[in-house]
């Protein structure tokens, strides 16, 4: 239940902007790889390519590979609808659905497509789901009320149940711990850990301490300057990248001697 | 550094703070002062119409038998207009905040707002010279072929100046409030939910479904109360187009008549407990939008928790 990704000469282009460019990368299934990188430097915009969520916004394209376990995302015929339910993704703000109680929310990919779903078993898998992301004990009792009346750090957790119940292959996370505070962001990295048992994670992050933590490969973006594409500038094993970075860029940037 | 120095507030700042909020006082005072005012004022000038004896009143069985056909009348009209122009007004406000490309988009909006500046009078001759004529051969089949349903009993109207065709007029007429309305509702739908949806892999369709329409609820009740308002109220077209008769339960024969229309065709001439029994008539329509706008206060209210608002 969890792919690897391999991504080859990937540019980026909002309309005619380079965004990101020449972007190659082999990420493991069943592993944890963080992206780490200054504002702007177009890592978000790259993970959105992952799951061609970057084509919500007008203009977006890209050139190059994206393979899923050899298959490519961007190939004929390949329909964005598909290559999501397969490609989950957490955001940067817990953004459950308001008008949906918290069991619809974790069903609500699942009930996508016509897909029918008998209430026991709808009841399971809100259960195995919301264990998964550690938040069954906190709301088991109040099942049927609004997602939204949650915590953040507790919202953020269902929108992990929420993306886990349709069983992704692999999970996108944009900065799931930014508007979360410390005690929740413990609770959602040691969320992470359990995850990549199963599925191969990756995680956008601004917090390098977070990346340390929790992944167990690590890219570093960098960008030259203003209106410059973004691009990957070194990508290795997490210690290796902390300790021991190739490049000069990674070194002043994960030592804090940035800029 | 003394503690009067905490005491002390810069005057201006302050003085602008209460100026404002003065302002604001008055101004929500103001409209409770006139809608109270409108109801007193119908309501002294109805009495003597409410407590007049049967025989006086026009038709001469009491106030309530000349009242309710009327009211039935008013209804079917706005119901007619609702039905038809809700689920249109909807699809073009989703296309236009969801489907169509952005050039397109704003295009039609302001062709939209323009159909809402259009004056009545203006419908309900479209409605009489036009639509009554082309629309009557349909009426024709309808008694034909749906005749045994009692709203399309027939025979049915020649000139096509039927309740049917009143209520075909006041749908366009209510069309582009609901758009308008619900279209700046769709168009505030947060990105983040909408992400959400998609990147769940949601077809586009199923998006609106999940976080436009649930999140727009409110706000679309909203803009079809705003529209049942105009709707109920609407004068010019219906009184233009409406050949008004007794009450019929067929929908495509003459006959039928709204209260505002009524009011309309009788006031100028009447006099003495005919104005009264008139302004009593628009005192039952003032308490019909109110009850109306009550009902639909209460739909929202009971969703509040799952509103989004939160």
């Amino acid at each position: 239940m969890s792919k690897r990704i391999d991504v080859k000469d990937l540019n980026v282009y909002y309309s005619k902007f380079l965004a990101v460019e020449g972007v190659n990368i082999n990420i493991d299934a069943k592993s944890v790889t963080a992206f780490i990188g200054p504002s702007g430097c177009g890592k978000s915009t790259f993970l959105r390519t992952l799951n061609r969520m970057h084509e919500v916004i007008p203009g977006a394209r890209v050139e190059g590979e994206v393979l899923l376990d050899g298959d490519n995302l961007y190939g004929p015929g390949v329909d964005p609808v598909t290559v999501r339910a397969q490609i989950g993704m957490v955001f940067q703000r817990p953004n459950p659905f308001p008008t949906m109680s918290i069991r619809d929310n974790v069903l609500a990919g699942v009930k996508l497509n016509n897909h029918k779903i008998s209430k026991g078993e709808a009841d399971v898998l809100v259960e195995r789901s919301l264990q998964g992301a550690n938040l069954w004990n906190e709301v088991k009792d109040r099942l049927a009320k609004p997602g939204s009346g949650l915590s953040g750090g507790q919202q953020q957790r269902l929108c992990i149940a929420r993306a886990i119940a349709v069983e992704p292959q692999v999970i996108l996370m944009d900065e799931p711990c930014s508007a979360l505070d410390p005690i929740s962001t413990l609770a959602i990295e040691d969320l992470i850990n359990e995850l990549k048992d199963q599925y191969t994670v990756v995680i956008v992050t601004h917090n390098m301490q977070q990346a340390a933590r929790v992944s167990d490969k690590t890219a570093f973006f960098n960008i030259a300057g203003t209106g410059k594409p973004g691009k990957l500038i070194e990508y290795g094993d997490t210690p290796t990248i902390f300790s021991n970075p190739a490049e000069k860029a990674t070194e002043d940037y994960v030592s804090g001697r940035f800029g | 550094m003394t503690t009067t120095s905490l005491t002390k507030s810069r005057g201006a700042g302050r003085a602008g703070d209460k100026v404002f909020s003065a302002a604001t006082l008055a101004a929500g005072c103001l409209i409770l002062a006139v809608l109270f005012g409108v109801a007193l004022f119908l309501a002294i000038q109805a009495f003597p119409a409410l407590v007049a004896p049967a025989d006086k009143i026009q038709g001469g069985e009491g106030f309530f038998t000349y009242i309710w056909p009327l009211v039935i009348g008013t209804l079917i009209a706005s119901v007619i207009a609702l039905v038809i122009a809700t689920p249109i007004a909807i699809g073009v406000a989703l296309f236009i905040s969801h489907y169509a490309p952005r050039k397109l988009a704003s295009g039609l909006g302001y062709v939209v707002d323009l159909l809402a500046a259009i004056p009545s009078v203006i419908y309900g001759a479209w409605g009489v010279a036009f639509l009554a004529k082309e629309i009557s051969p349909a009426y024709d089949w309808l008694a034909e072929n749906m005749g045994w349903l009692p709203i399309f009993q027939g025979p049915a109207s020649a000139t096509g100046k039927t309740i049917l065709t009143a209520g075909i007029v006041l749908a366009v007429m209510v069309l582009p409030i609901i758009t308008s309305l619900t279209r700046e509702i769709f168009l505030q739908t947060p990105k983040l939910h909408e992400e959400a949806a998609l990147a769940l892999g949601a077809t586009r369709w199923e998006m609106v479904r999940m976080t436009v329409l649930p999140f727009g609820r409110p706000g679309i009740i909203s803009a079809v109360m705003l529209g049942l308002g105009r709707a109920l109220g609407e004068t010019m077209a219906v009184a233009l187009v409406l050949s008004s008769g007794a009450l019929t339960a067929s929908l495509i024969q003459s006959g039928n008549q709204t209260i505002a229309a009524e009011i309309a065709l009788n006031f100028p001439e009447a006099s003495g407990l005919k104005v009264s029994t008139l302004i009593a008539a628009g005192l039952v329509l003032f308490v019909i939008t109110l009850g109306v706008n009550m009902i639909a206060r209460g739909i929202i209210a009971r969703h509040k928790e799952f509103s989004g608002a939160n």
